[in-house]
């Protein structure tokens, strides 16, 4: 078996008093599609945004691609990284947001040249070559001119996947990404994603409310609540045999609200 | 009408000097306002602390006063400065400290998403400023900066204690010469409020240039 791509060991996180990880421990392997599923405020959307270094660590340990995320050897010990080593490593790792975050001052290409020509100094022919062809399997390709505040929801979404692909991270975490759309958007975006899982080998973490959507795309569910694991398996087993009460609540008040599942 | 045609030339001569004081004035506060406003913000304690006296010793102290200091004061330092580089800087100090306050607020008024997303794309501290931070926060500041611009124009007017001939100077020197106060002083009441019109105008328009495409969001 491959070595895992990201092993998160007893982590904790709190907000001052308020404990939202509470020694949290999985490991990821290479290519898996995970999805992490929960009530709000069990800490899934926490783990991501620990993961893209959006929030600093309480107490415990991350690996990602084999190298300590929070943590570098100085003199022969540990100690808490720093903005280079952050830098560093977060060329691994790509997010896509609940609300896009497109930058609104510019157009829907440059928001995704940006980064490449950036960090990666690629010259802008190069840069802008790969990022019409991401927009064209995203379906944007007649957008790349246009500035995002002329865009629907679901394009923003695709614009935004676009964006955060042109980097090639090997983990890409996904964070609610059709909860802020009109439901007659979420679609086109879900699209997007199912041609993502199937084409590419990247890893891919997901936390969403789309019960059915996870249950396609995931090869491994993870049930959070109050920030622990309670259960994870393959989606078909989470989906329609769960074992813990916890879980068999939260699936049962999802479908009351009218989600498939 | 001869002798009039003389004296507004005099005015004239002294709206030129306003008007140079103002440009450069202005042009210095500006970078003073990024650097000091930046500086607030910067991640480094030492910065913050000078960032934070710079700019409350420069609103907290009169600009006549800070005039004084830099035109009769330094000098006993070894700095001696022309009349309009001592107008420049005590102007430009001064306001610039304004300035530096509505740099920070702008910046930090920007949606933390916006930042976020700098960090989720690897972008290094600059290159989030530069590229994403400032491009919008700029939009936020320009009203203001206006404001403050408009401010300096009418300050330049103390800048006569140190023996420049601005315009406010040349009026009463005007006044001194024909004993009429409604001639002179209607005259530059008239070329502050077009001064300050340019300016308005410019920034406005700046506005409408900057803020092309971002109408509707957020």
């Amino acid at each position: 078996m491959a070595d895992p791509i990201i092993r998160i060991e007893k982590l904790d996180k709190s907000f001052g008093t308020l404990k939202v990880l509470d020694g949290l421990s999985f490991e990821v392997k290479p290519g898996e599609k995970l999805a992490l599923i929960g009530p709000s405020g069990s800490g899934k959307t926490t783990i991501l945004r620990i993961l893209m270094t959006l929030e600093t660590i309480t107490a415990g340990r991350i690996e990602v691609c084999g190298e300590p995320l929070y943590h570098i050897q100085r003199g022969g010990r540990e100690v808490p990284a720093d903005e280079a080593h952050l830098h560093h490593m977060r060329r691994h790792i790509g997010m896509v947001f609940q609300h896009f975050n497109l930058f609104p001052h510019k157009s829907v290409l440059e928001n995704i040249t940006l980064a490449p020509m950036l960090t990666k100094a690629e010259p802008r022919a190069k840069a802008e070559a790969r990022a019409m062809e991401l927009l064209d399997m995203v379906g944007l390709a007649d957008k790349a001119k246009s500035m995002p505040s002329q865009l629907s929801g679901g394009q923003k979404q695709r614009a935004a996947i676009a964006r955060a692909l042109a980097l090639q991270p090997r983990i890409m975490l996904f964070d609610e990404v059709t909860s802020a759309l009109d439901p007659e958007l979420v679609e086109e975006v879900l699209l997007v994603m199912k041609r993502l899982a199937a084409e590419t080998d990247m890893t891919m973490l997901l936390v969403t409310h789309e019960m059915g959507f996870a249950h396609e795309f995931a090869d491994r569910v993870l049930f959070f609540d109050k920030g622990c694991i309670v259960e994870e398996g393959p989606p078909d087993r989470i989906f329609t045999n769960p074992t813990q009460e916890r879980t068999q609540t939260f699936l049962r008040k999802i479908i009351a609200a009218g989600h498939r599942v | 009408m001869a002798e009039w045609s003389g004296y507004l030339t005099l005015i004239l001569q002294g709206a030129l000097v306003t008007a140079q004081l103002t440009l450069m004035g202005s042009a210095l506060a500006l970078v003073a306002a990024f650097a000091a406003g930046l500086a607030r913000l910067a991640p480094f304690a030492p910065l913050n602390w000078l960032a934070t006296v710079y700019i409350e010793f420069f609103r907290g102290t009169s600009i006549f006063v800070q005039l004084f200091w830099v035109y009769f004061v330094l000098p006993f330092a070894g700095v001696s400065l022309s009349p309009l580089m001592a107008g420049v800087l005590a102007l430009g100090l001064n306001v610039g400290a304004y300035g530096a306050e509505v740099v920070r607020g702008a910046i930090l008024s920007v949606p933390k998403d916006q930042y976020e997303a700098t960090i989720a794309l690897n972008l290094t501290r600059f290159q989030r400023m530069r590229h994403v931070i400032i491009p919008q926060a700029l939009p936020l500041m320009l009203p203001t900066f206006g404001n403050n611009a408009i401010e300096l124009l009418k300050g330049t007017a103390v800048v006569s204690l140190i023996s420049l001939s601005d315009m406010t100077f040349q009026a009463q020197v005007v006044r001194a010469q024909t004993g009429s106060t409604l001639i002179p002083f209607v005259t530059i009441l008239i070329l502050y409020f077009a001064f300050a019109m340019v300016i308005t105008t410019g920034v406005k328009a700046l506005e409408r240039r900057m803020t092309r495409g971002l109408d509707g969001v957020r």
